[in-house]
């Protein structure tokens, strides 16, 4: 384990060198899915919350997204293979295993973002309210700053784990290997978890390719031991803070 | 000559199927501190929130009747009620400024009514802060976090925030009830003062409060409204049993 084995291509087969081109990778597909899933995540929480009430059709859409969160994440890779990749035409690409690692860890996102933003105090909205403030204004201003640090939360949670999952990632998006960067979203593109699989599963020279799975695994352990230590950080500051 | 601000006609209030204020009827002076009240439960605070139509935003309210600010029903079809609620300011029985900083909160509502010049949103707020009787203890750290206020100082910044909009008419459920008598004294002391600016109108179920603040006083009981008169006439000679009973301490 050293500097070099960070910041270098894989060499000889993948027998020697370091995993650079899957740390870039599984960075690109993180914020990928973060990108797509957080606006998506917020908006319905905040329609599920401040919108829609306590409808029989609205308890049916949460207890679906309760039930998402628990579903196999292959079952993920199949539906991003049979959406994103074939129907949209999107490829085996950074693009594809980005949307799917969003639908993966999208109900995450809504349901932290619900539980933050219904633990914003009424009191708070009704002062808004009192000022002359329509809805949509109150939302804006009062309600998501204040659950900004709840929604980061579930926001991090949600990138430690797209960044860890590989099923998802099989069929949308990763490769064994490839020669640098991808160039454009369109490209397959390697990936820390997918590494070591491919490693253990697919290495014609076990012999120096199982320690550098392992060494894969350490960091890919450590990155998401530093995400969520980074979640639990924010939540200890804004609960600090919170003194309502 | 007294005149007239808010009157009150046939006004009916329903949470659900449950009747809350029965067939109420006044009419509050301009200009004067009135106070509503009454024992717990007996729809002193929905009354208030009917004056800036609060009541909308709960599921299964309904209300029939009029009241009439300025000539106008609120309760007509082309009301706005955003700019109703504008003109007519409330202050909360727990102090609730926002997690923002004291100018902020003072800002919230002129921000939110379209002013963004720097120099006129700050002149409002210290101006605000002044009228609030705030200003001096907390010309230094504006920019601080509200909420590390003291809970007088947070009360004096809710009604620093709603009389920043320049509301007619102030409402205040309460405002004293979560304080200690020092910050109530204060409180009391800047509705004295307010009152040659705005029309108070204010909940409580402290008798001796409303003796000393109220120049009108309605007591309600049961959604019933029982007297309403000048606070002198109202505590000295009652005119229903009902209210003799209340403040002489025998129901409430």
């Amino acid at each position: 384990m050293s500097i070099s084995f960070l910041i270098e291509s894989p060499r000889a087969d993948m027998t020697r060198g370091g995993i650079f081109p899957a740390l870039v990778g599984s960075f690109l597909l993180a914020s990928g899915a973060v990108l797509f899933a957080l606006p998506l995540g917020v908006l319905s929480a905040v329609y599920l919350v401040e919108y829609a009430g306590d409808r029989r059709m609205v308890r049916i859409i949460r207890t679906g997204v309760n039930t998402l969160s628990g579903v196999p994440s292959v079952v993920f890779g199949l539906f991003g293979l049979a959406v994103f990749v074939k129907l949209f035409g999107l490829g085996v690409s950074v693009l594809s295993g980005s949307l799917t690692l969003g639908v993966l860890i999208l109900p995450t996102i809504i349901r932290v973002s619900e539980e933050a933003i219904r633990a914003v105090p009424a009191d708070f909205r009704e002062a808004s309210f009192a000022l002359g403030a329509d809805r949509l204004t109150t939302i804006k201003n009062v309600v998501l700053p204040t659950a900004l640090p709840g929604i980061l939360t579930g926001v991090i949670l949600g990138i430690g784990r797209a960044a860890g999952e590989t099923a998802p990632i099989i069929f949308t998006a990763a490769t064994f290997y490839r020669r640098g960067l991808p160039r454009s979203f369109l490209d397959e593109v390697m990936a820390l978890p997918y590494h070591i699989y491919a490693l253990m599963t697919e290495g014609t020279k076990p012999e120096y390719q199982i320690p550098i799975a392992y060494g894969t695994a350490l960091v890919l352990l450590l990155l998401v031991l530093a995400i969520n230590f980074g979640a639990i950080m924010i939540r200890f500051r804004g609960r600090r803070k919170k003194r309502w | 000559m007294v005149k007239d601000k808010i009157t009150i006609i046939n006004l009916n209030f329903w949470y659900g199927k449950k009747l809350v204020l029965k067939n109420i009827n006044f009419s509050i002076p301009a200009k004067m501190i009135t106070a509503i009240m009454g024992p717990s439960g007996c729809g002193k605070s929905t009354l208030l929130r009917c004056l800036n139509r609060m009541n909308d935003l709960i599921d299964g309210a309904r209300l029939t009747g009029k009241v009439i600010i300025d000539g106008q029903d609120i309760y007509a079809r082309s009301v706005d009620v955003y700019e109703l609620r504008k003109k007519v300011g409330m202050v909360f029985q727990k102090p609730n400024p926002f997690p923002k900083s004291i100018f902020e909160n003072v800002a919230y509502g002129l921000k939110i009514h379209g002013l963004r010049d720097k120099n006129m949103l700050y002149t409002k707020v210290e101006q605000a802060l002044r009228d609030a009787h705030l200003y001096d203890e907390v010309k230094e750290r504006l920019h601080g976090p509200a909420l590390e206020l003291s809970g007088g100082q947070q009360q004096r910044l809710c009604i620093a925030r709603a009389i920043a909009v320049k509301p007619d008419i102030l409402l205040f459920d309460e405002p004293c009830a979560s304080l200690d008598p020092i910050a109530t004294a204060k409180i009391e002391k800047l509705l004295e003062v307010l009152k040659k600016d705005y029309t108070i109108v204010i909940v409580t179920h402290n008798l001796q409060q409303a003796a000393r603040v109220a120049d009108y006083t309605a007591f309600l009981m049961l959604g019933e409204l029982v007297e309403f008169g000048p606070t002198d006439r109202i505590f000295k000679s009652p005119r229903d049993q009902r209210t003799e009973n209340y403040l002489t301490g025998r129901i409430g």
